[in-house]
């Protein structure tokens, strides 16, 4: 973890502190309240399923946008309004990649869903979040 | 003639409306459980005084696979302050599927007066109802369950051999895809591990959410017959497997035929896809 970009490390050691399956809930929720789907400039309902994030039950799509220092600034759409989850990871996905090197980017391995959610999350929920790291590097590694 | 039995249910009762609920908020005779397959939803705002079951934490074993035993469901029980006499109301996110999950489980245990809310939490909140985040705290009672039993409305892999063997129906709950061979899971969601496709021989497939209204309602049953008679050919005096991936989808199609069609021989094959796709040397139909 310790190439993992700085803001990244900073979010997954908060989880740290996590001792039960409460606190951890109420840390996502607040985590996903700040959600803010992608700006209209970029991309507008329906969505293209090349953007889809492959499969992530809450349908969550990812668009990417060149900085001018050579990163990127992700952005997420969460279509299942009860995705909460799926919103959780897309901030955190966007507050700590976006803006970090590319190298740090690919390099983020996509078990840190189990770090976040905790290991007893469900097979199925645990590899469509996993997906939505896969497809934030792989906008990362096409740049 | 009340809402649900305008829509021909054989068993009306087994619904309430969400009105009933807002209705029954502060009826002590009634608990509310909220089952959802996203773990924060609970968490994020629920019902006033609706606890929580989580099937992973309140309901499964965490060794082996089975569920709760007849001790850990008093644990339960008392821990969400019911008795036998309790009206308990399920309901949940996927058009009450977690919900009616739970609900199965409980039918295990035989507490029978046990309610499904239509619709489930979409429709609750689409209807602007209350939520809250304040988790309620209930007086343990002393709750003595009926030792589990699985012989009338769960299936294991033997019997489901049997049931194959005899030409009996079954109904995979799975999407058609999953029903093919074509994939190990449902759209949307990853590979769960099955190293083999294809469903159980001479099973039909009636996917879960065909049940469903866009709303998250039950259909009608005149609509639930169609789908289920009409075009799948089963019978409400047959002996009917339902099964999907582990269970959990294939318990709402039980509660659907078993309550709302009546049907009297219907059995949940919990071991579902992820045990007869590794299963060695069982026939499968693809």
């Amino acid at each position: 973890m310790s190439d993992y970009p700085h803001k990244l490390n900073e979010i997954l050691a908060d989880f740290d502190f996590v001792t039960t399956r409460t606190e951890r809930a109420e840390l996502l929720i607040d985590i996903a309240s700040r959600f803010e789907p992608v700006p209209e400039r970029l991309a507008t309902p329906p969505y293209a399923a090349e953007h889809r994030v492959p499969s992530c039950e809450s349908e969550a799509y990812v668009w990417s946008e060149p900085q001018p220092d050579g990163t990127l600034k992700f952005y997420f759409a969460v279509e299942n309004p009860q995705g909460l989850s799926a919103q959780a990871m897309a901030v955190i996905l966007d507050e700590a990649l976006s803006g970090a090197p590319l190298d740090q980017v690919t390099a983020v391995t996509p078990d840190i869903v189990l770090k976040i959610f905790g290991n007893e999350i469900s097979m199925g929920k645990g590899q469509g979040l996993m997906e939505m790291v896969r497809a934030v590097q792989q906008h990362a590694k096409r740049a | 003639m009340s809402e649900f039995a305008s829509r021909g249910y054989e068993q009306p009762d087994v619904l309430v409306s969400t009105q009933w609920v807002e209705d029954h908020l502060n009826d002590p005779n009634v608990r509310i459980i909220e089952s959802n397959e996203d773990t924060l939803l609970y968490t994020s705002g629920h019902i006033p005084g609706a606890v929580e079951i989580d099937w992973t934490q309140d309901l499964n074993n965490p060794l082996r696979r089975d569920y709760l035993d007849q001790r850990e469901f008093e644990q339960l029980m008392s821990r969400i302050g019911a008795t036998p006499q309790t009206t308990l109301v399920f309901y949940g996110d996927k058009n009450n599927w977690w919900a009616t999950y739970a609900f199965w489980v409980f039918q295990l245990f035989g507490h029978e007066n046990a309610r499904v809310m239509d619709g489930g939490r979409v429709k609750w909140q689409a209807e602007g109802r209350p939520m809250t985040r304040e988790v309620p705290q209930y007086e343990p009672t002393d709750y003595k369950a009926l030792p589990r039993d699985d012989r009338h409305i769960r299936a294991f892999r033997d019997q489901v051999y049997q049931h194959v063997q005899a030409s009996l129906p079954l109904v995979d709950v799975r999407s058609p895809e999953e029903y093919r061979g074509e994939r190990l899971h449902m759209p949307d969601y990853p590979n769960e591990g099955a190293l083999r496709g294809g469903h159980i021989p001479g099973a039909v497939n009636v996917p879960w959410s065909k049940a469903v209204n866009p709303d998250g309602t039950f259909k009608s049953a005149e609509e639930l017959r169609s789908i289920y008679e009409e075009e799948q050919g089963l019978k409400p005096d047959e002996e009917i497997i339902t099964y999907c991936r582990i269970g959990e989808r294939s318990s709402h199609t039980w509660f659907v035929l078993k309550y709302l069609l009546g049907y009297g021989r219907v059995r949940n094959y919990d071991g579902s896809w992820t045990e007869w796709g590794n299963l060695v040397n069982v026939p499968i139909e693809r």
